[in-house]
C-alpha cells in the first residue's frame, strides 16, 4: 500500500498528490512516469511524475479528472492508500548539453512541463516557459514557473489571465523576436504538441515531445502504447515517454488516445453517481 | 498386467456450446477411477523415454505406478522431487511433443495420458493438504529472483528448499506472470497458481511485487544490498507486430495486451475496470498457444465469429493440440495458409471528429501456399499472386511473438546479449557473463513453453546454490 501523505486541488478539476513511494522516489527525474491503481478492482493508469523527494520518500504526481479512475484517485484522502505504485518508468528527459531552451505546457501538461523547466534551470541552461490554459480558474503552478525559469509567459483561450492566445502564437513571437532556442520541448494536449511541433519544424528548431498514450504494464510487454516516429512502430513505455516532436505521426496518437473515450466516460458517470450516494447517504 | 486400451480415458469437459461463453475451466479433471485406469496403461519400460521428454525430468513411470495404485500421495510426492508446479504443468505442458510423444503406447494407439493423471494427482493433494509445507532451516544466503513467472517460481521455491533466503521481484501488481496475465482462466484457473505461489511463501520466498529491474532497482543494486547471486526470469518481452498498414488503427491489439487486459485486469468480469473490446467479429494471427488462447478468449467474450488468420497449414500450427481441438469445437474458423497484408479502418471524409473514425473494419488476406523446407525443414509458405480478398473483422489480435525486453540488458553494463537481443548464457548452469548473475526462460530463449522456463529455473537454482556454497 501507497500512502498519500499530502493532497491539494489545483482546481477545480486538477487535483496534485504526495505519495510515499521511497524506492521511486529515490530514482526518479524529470520526464519519467509511474503507473497506478487506486484499488483491488482498479485499472493501471500512467501518470507523469511531477515532484520527488527522495529524502522523504515522496512522488508528488498531478493529474486532471478524465474518467473513472481519476475520479475515484480524487476522492482518497490524505492519510489513506492506494493499493499500487510502480516506476519510475520511461526514460527521462535528456537535458545535458542544453543552453536555451523553450518548453511549452498546456492544461494539465503543464504539471510535467513544470519539473523539466525545474531541472533545466538548475542545471543552469536558460529557459523560457510558455504555458497555456483555457481560463484563469484553470492555471496551476504559476509561483512554481515564475521561480524555475528566467522568462514565464502565460496565455489563456478567453483573456482572463495572462495573454489571450495559444501557446503557439507566444512561441512564434519570441523565434521572431530573434529568441534562439537549442531546443523546444512540449508537454499537453496531443493536438497542442501537433501545432507547436508543426510551427518549430518551420525554423528548424529540435523538438521534444512527451507522449502520455494508454498503457498497462509500462515496461514493453502490452505495446498498447505504440505509436509511429518516422514511420517506424515505438513503445512509448521503453523508448520514450519522449520523441523527436517533428517524427511522431499526432494524428494516429490522436486516435488511438480516443479508443476508449466512450467507455472512460460511462465509468466517469458511473464513479460520479456513486460518489453523489454516498454523500447523500 | 497394464491396461492394454488403445486409447486414453478421455477427459472429461464442459459442453463446447455452453463453455464458449463462460471463463470456467474448460477440462474437468479425471474421477479416482479414471486416473487409475489411465496411469495402468504404462508398461513401465526399462527404458522410460518418457522421462527423456520431460524438461524437469520426472520420474514418470514410478508416479504412475503410485497412481495405479491408488497411491495417489505418493505419486503427488514423486513428481514434486522433480517439479515445483505440478497443478499448472498437468494443464498446460505441450505433452504430446515431450513425455506423451515419446511414449511407447503412442506408437500403436494413444501415449498414457501422463499430463492428465499429473494433473489429477496435483489437483487432489492441493484440495487435501492441511498443514502448511515447513519452512526449511534457514542457510544465511541471500539470493534475488527477478520475474515471478514459471522460471522464477521454479528457481526461487527449489532454493529456498534448501534453505535460501530468496526474493521474488515482480513488476505487476501480482505474482504469477505468464500463468497470470497470459493463460486465461479457462485453461489454468487463476487460484491454481495462487495456491502454488502460496506454497513458496510458505517456504519463506518473499514476493516484492511492483518493482521493475532495470527502472526502480538494477542487477547492480541488488548485488550491493547483499543479495549473493541474482536470476533473471523477466519473461519474453516486446510483443511483435507484422510492420503491415493499418496496425495501430483502433481495434488492432498485440495479445499480450488483449490476454492482459481480460485476464490480469480482469476485463471480463462486470466489477474490472479496464477496457476491451468486446463482440464483434475477431482475427486471431497467428498459430501458437497464445493464439488459440486469445481467440477463445474472443468467443468468451461474445464475438459473433472469431478467425485464426495462420499462414502455414493445419500440421505446422504450433500450438498445443487439445487447444486447437478445443478451439475447433468451440466453433473457431480456421483460416490456414493465409496471411494479413493490410488492416483496413474507417475513414469518414466528411467528418474529421466521426467517432468511428479510426476503427478497423477489415482486414486485406493473401492466400499462401507451401514452397520448398527452409534451413529449419519447415516448409516456407508462398504467396498466391492475386488471391488477396477482404476479411469483415473490427478487432484483429496480433499473436505472432515477442522480441526481448531491453530494460534489464540497458541498465546492466556487462551482460552479454546475443543478436536477437536475449540473455546469453551456459546452458547446463545458466549462468550469464556476470558473476552471480543467472538468467532462463523466454528472456534467454525467446517465447517458448511454461515447462521450459521451469527446466531452465531449475537447472539455474542447482547451479546459484553451487555457486554459492563454492564461494
Amino acid at each position: 500500500m501507497y500512502e498519500i501523505v499530502k493532497r491539494r486541488e489545483l482546481n477545480p478539476t486538477v487535483t496534485l498528490l504526495e505519495i510515499k513511494a521511497p524506492l521511486v522516489a529515490k530514482k526518479a527525474k524529470p520526464g519519467q512516469f509511474i503507473i497506478l491503481r487506486v484499488d483491488e478492482w482498479g485499472e493501471r493508469i500512467p501518470l507523469t511524475i511531477a515532484d520527488s523527494n527522495p529524502v522523504a520518500g515522496t512522488v508528488t504526481i498531478i493529474f486532471q479528472i478524465v474518467g473513472g479512475t481519476t475520479e475515484k484517485l480524487n476522492h482518497v484522502k490524505e492519510g489513506e492508500s492506494i493499493t499500487d505504485f510502480v516506476g519510475p518508468l520511461g526514460r527521462a528527459t535528456e537535458i545535458e548539453g542544453l543552453k536555451k531552451v523553450a518548453v511549452v505546457g498546456g492544461g494539465v501538461g503543464s504539471a510535467i512541463a513544470y519539473p523539466v523547466t525545474k531541472a533545466l534551470h538548475a542545471a543552469g541552461a536558460e529557459v523560457h516557459a510558455i504555458v497555456g490554459f483555457r481560463n484563469k480558474d484553470l492555471v496551476i503552478l504559476e509561483d512554481e514557473f515564475r521561480a524555475n525559469c528566467s522568462r514565464f509567459v502565460l496565455m489563456s483561450d478567453d483573456g482572463s489571465v495572462g495573454e489571450q492566445g495559444l501557446v503557439t502564437d507566444a512561441l512564434k513571437k519570441l523565434i521572431e523576436s530573434g529568441e534562439q532556442y537549442d531546443e523546444v520541448i512540449t508537454i499537453g494536449p496531443l493536438v497542442m504538441m501537433k501545432f507547436v511541433s508543426l510551427l518549430t519544424k518551420e525554423y528548424g528548431i529540435k523538438t521534444i515531445a512527451s507522449m502520455n498514450p494508454v498503457m498497462i504494464d509500462g515496461t514493453g510487454m502490452c505495446g498498447g502504447c505504440r505509436l509511429t516516429v518516422g514511420g517506424k512502430i515505438k513503445f512509448a513505455c521503453v523508448d520514450g515517454p519522449e520523441f523527436d516532436a517533428h517524427q511522431i505521426d499526432f494524428d494516429e496518437a490522436m486516435d488511438r488516445a480516443a479508443m476508449y473515450r466512450p467507455f472512460e466516460q460511462e465509468r466517469h458517470e458511473d464513479a460520479c453517481h456513486l460518489f453523489k450516494k454516498e454523500v447523500q447517504e | 498386467m497394464a491396461n492394454m486400451s488403445m486409447k486414453k480415458n478421455e477427459m472429461p469437459a464442459q459442453d463446447p456450446k455452453v463453455r464458449a461463453h463462460n471463463f470456467d475451466e474448460v477440462a474437468l479433471g479425471y474421477t479416482p477411477e479414471q486416473a487409475m485406469d489411465e496411469a495402468a496403461r504404462c508398461l513401465n519400460c526399462k527404458k522410460p523415454v518418457c522421462v527423456a521428454g520431460c524438461p524437469v525430468q520426472i520420474n514418470i513411470p514410478l508416479f504412475l505406478a503410485q497412481a495405479a495404485k491408488g497411491d495417489f500421495e505418493e505419486a503427488y510426492q514423486t513428481i514434486a522431487l522433480s517439479s515445483s508446479l505440478p497443478a499448472v504443468c498437468g494443464r498446460v505442458c505441450p505433452q504430446e511433443s515431450q513425455c506423451e510423444g515419446k511414449c511407447v503406447r503412442g506408437i500403436k494407439g494413444e501415449p498414457v495420458g501422463i499430463g492428465r493423471v499429473e494433473r489429477f494427482v496435483a489437483d487432489l493433494h492441493n484440495a487435501n493438504k492441511t498443514t502448511a509445507a515447513a519452512k526449511p532451516a534457514q542457510n544465511g544466503h541471500r539470493v534475488a529472483v527477478v520475474g515471478s513467472g514459471p522460471s522464477g517460481l521454479t528457481c526461487a521455491g527449489d532454493l529456498a528448499k534448501k534453505g535460501y533466503d530468496v526474493t521474488i521481484f515482480e513488476a505487476f501488481h501480482v505474482a504469477g506472470g505468464v500463468l497470470v496475465y497470459g493463460i486465461p482462466e479457462f485453461r489454468l484457473p487463476k487460484a491454481i497458481v495462487a495456491d502454488e505461489i502460496e506454497g513458496l511463501k510458505q517456504l519463506g520466498v518473499k514476493i516484492a511485487t511492483n518493482v521493475v529491474i532495470g527502472r526502480t532497482l538494477s542487477i547492480e543494486e541488488l548485488m550491493e544490498d547483499g543479495f549473493e547471486a541474482v536470476f533473471i526470469g523477466s519473461g519474453a518481452g516486446l510483443p511483435r507486430f507484422m510492420n503491415i498498414p493499418g496496425e495501430n488503427l483502433k481495434g488492432v491489439y498485440s495479445a499480450n495486451e488483449y490476454l492482459t487486459r481480460v485476464n490480469l485486469m480482469k476485463a471480463y468480469k462486470p466489477d474490472g475496470e479496464t477496457p476491451v473490446m468486446k463482440g464483434g467479429k475477431v482475427a486471431v494471427v497467428g498459430g501458437g498457444n497464445v493464439a488459440m488462447d486469445a481467440a477463445r478468449t474472443a468467443l468468451r467474450l461474445g464475438a459473433e465469429k472469431v478467425y485464426i488468420v495462420y499462414r502455414r497449414s493445419m500440421d505446422e500450427l504450433p500450438a498445443r493440440k487439445e487447444e486447437v481441438e478445443h478451439a475447433i469445437e468451440e466453433g473457431i474458423e480456421f483460416l490456414l495458409l493465409n496471411n494479413p497484408v493490410e488492416i483496413v479502418g474507417y475513414r469518414n471524409p466528411d467528418n474529421k471528429r466521426d467517432p468511428k473514425n479510426g476503427f478497423v473494419t477489415g482486414m486485406r488476406v493473401i492466400r499462401m501456399e507451401l514452397g520448398e523446407p527452409d534451413e529449419q525443414g519447415r516448409r516456407r509458405p508462398v504467396e498466391i499472386p492475386g488471391s488477396e480478398y477482404l476479411l469483415d473483422v473490427d478487432t484483429v489480435v496480433m499473436s505472432i511473438g515477442t522480441s526481448p525486453n531491453p530494460l534489464i540488458k540497458d541498465t546492466t553494463a556487462g551482460l552479454e546479449i546475443n543478436r536477437w537481443g536475449g540473455i546469453i548464457v551456459d546452458e547446463a548452469t545458466g549462468k550469464t557473463s556476470l558473476e552471480g548473475v543467472y538468467a532462463g526462460g523466454d528472456t534467454v530463449t525467446g517465447a517458448a513453453t511454461v515447462i521450459l522456463a521451469m527446466g531452465a529455473g531449475k537447472t539455474a537454482a542447482a547451479a546459484i546454490d553451487e555457486y554459492i556454497q563454492g564461494k
